[in-house]
């Protein structure tokens, strides 16, 4: 057979379209963790009771809380099927550095947990007593903090792999580096409705995302290495 | 033609593999180079598969070198990666696509871009063509087998993809099966290709191309 050569470009299109093409054909388990997301935030107007003050109030941290509890956990999802199916060393071995291939699963994993919950995340807002000018920020908040959410989360993914009690395992690890994405979303919001600028806490998540996007790939690809050796 | 060309060469120098506490072997050295064909025989547990996955690169070694063209592969990473095709236990193929879009997924990791009459021919060949646009956890065993196989009629130009490395290809089919797939393996390595290979059963290989290594407990 003749050899056309594909580009690096090309290859990292195509692992990304067929992880979005798996995970559509599995669409009960994105969407057990979207409605996850959407029972979750839902239970504490119902639990607290109709104080438009108080749930104003929590609103930021219970729909940023809810969102890394749902990110986390898809996050064993990640590379799982690829490791028991053995499509994980072909990636491995591909003529391609798993750097590239581990941030293309990483992205697809967020379009496919991080941004249902940007876009569905206003709207669970409302119930919340949000104004329109909070739920804007607390959507840019988890459009910049999602990923940040994946990259971190592929770390943990990738390190337990083929563990037993993985998921557990992945709480305990991620959830702590979780707290500063939690404390500057949720800051961002909080700052906006005591009248002061979000930019702050935003610019601050944006570096994060800067950071994880230089570092998280990186350490996901050497622990993908240690893990199917 | 294309035969004289090739001049590929891998070796092994030296080489230790290690698993857990116990050493697997240790002071292996060989070389292989392009058309011949490499038997590793060895009893269960003797070592063949890590000798494989250290091959290949996805295991690194305890101790030794691994050359291709006199090159150490730890250097040449993805530039080797890119010239061997390696078939091992795990099928590498996913229950919910079909048969030609895992085909059309492994080529275009080793860098190949495919059209589907290619990919249908090789899955008529193979005996599987009609279940070529079936989501593969339909299939049974050796089916998919079969389209893991598939692998080693699209890249099977020793130009582009000069080494072979397969853990127990001949697992999982029937007899006529083996015999097809023992010619396309000669053919190939007169082409001028190289393979590496384990196998229980005992392959009927043209005797002049083959040399056999036996793995024993260190």
């Amino acid at each position: 057979m003749n050899k056309r050569p594909i580009s690096t470009l090309s290859l990292m299109r195509r692992i990304f379209v067929r992880d979005i093409t798996v995970a559509w054909r599995r669409r009960s388990d994105i969407m057990s963790v979207f409605f996850f997301f959407i029972i979750a935030a839902s239970l504490f107007p119902l639990g607290l009771g109709a104080d438009p003050q108080l749930l104003h109030m929590i609103a930021p941290s219970v729909l940023w809380v809810c969102a890394l509890l749902s990110c986390m956990l898809s996050l064993p999802r990640m590379f799982e099927a690829d490791y028991v199916d053995g499509t994980l060393e072909q990636l491995i071995i591909s003529n391609q550095p798993t750097l590239l291939i581990a941030l293309m699963k990483i992205l697809a994993h967020w379009v496919l947990s991080g941004l249902p919950l940007v876009l569905i995340a206003p709207l669970i807002g409302l119930q919340f007593n949000l104004t329109s000018n909070e739920l804007q920020i607390l959507a840019i908040s988890l459009l910049i903090g999602t990923p940040t959410l994946s990259l971190i989360g592929s770390i943990g993914a990738a390190l337990t792999l083929g563990l037993r009690g993985g998921g557990v395992l992945i709480a305990l690890l991620v959830l702590p580096l979780y707290i500063p994405a939690l404390v500057f979303g949720a800051g961002a919001v909080n700052a906006i409705s005591i009248g002061m600028s979000a930019n702050g806490a935003l610019s601050l998540l944006g570096a994060m995302l800067a950071l994880a996007l230089i570092f998280a790939p990186l350490t996901a690809s050497y622990a993908l290495k240690v893990a199917v050796e | 033609m294309a035969s004289a060309a090739l001049n590929n060469s891998l070796s092994v120098n030296n080489l230790g593999c290690i698993r857990g506490e116990r050493v697997l072997f240790k002071n292996l050295s060989f070389q292989l180079n392009s058309g011949r064909l490499l038997y590793i025989q060895g009893e269960n547990g003797s070592g063949k598969t890590t000798l494989l996955r250290t091959l290949c690169g996805l295991s690194l070694p305890a101790i030794g070198h691994l050359s291709w063209n006199n090159q150490d592969i730890k250097s040449l990473a993805e530039d080797y990666y890119g010239q061997v095709l390696y078939i091992g236990h795990l099928a590498g193929i996913k229950d919910d696509l079909t048969a030609i879009e895992n085909i059309q997924f492994s080529l275009s990791l080793s860098g190949y871009a495919t059209n589907r009459l290619q990919i249908l021919g090789a899955l008529e060949t193979l005996g599987v063509g009609r279940c070529a646009h079936l989501p593969t956890r339909l299939l049974s065993q050796g089916q998919k087998r079969r389209i893991t196989l598939a692998q080693l009629w699209l890249q099977d130009t020793p130009e582009y993809t000069p080494l072979w490395i397969l853990d127990e290809p001949f697992t999982a089919l029937d007899s006529n099966m083996i015999n097809i797939l023992t010619e396309h393996i000669e053919k190939y390595v007169n082409n001028g290709g190289m393979v590496v290979f384990t196998s229980h059963q005992l392959p009927s290989f043209n005797v002049s191309l083959i040399e056999h290594l036996q793995l024993s407990d260190a």
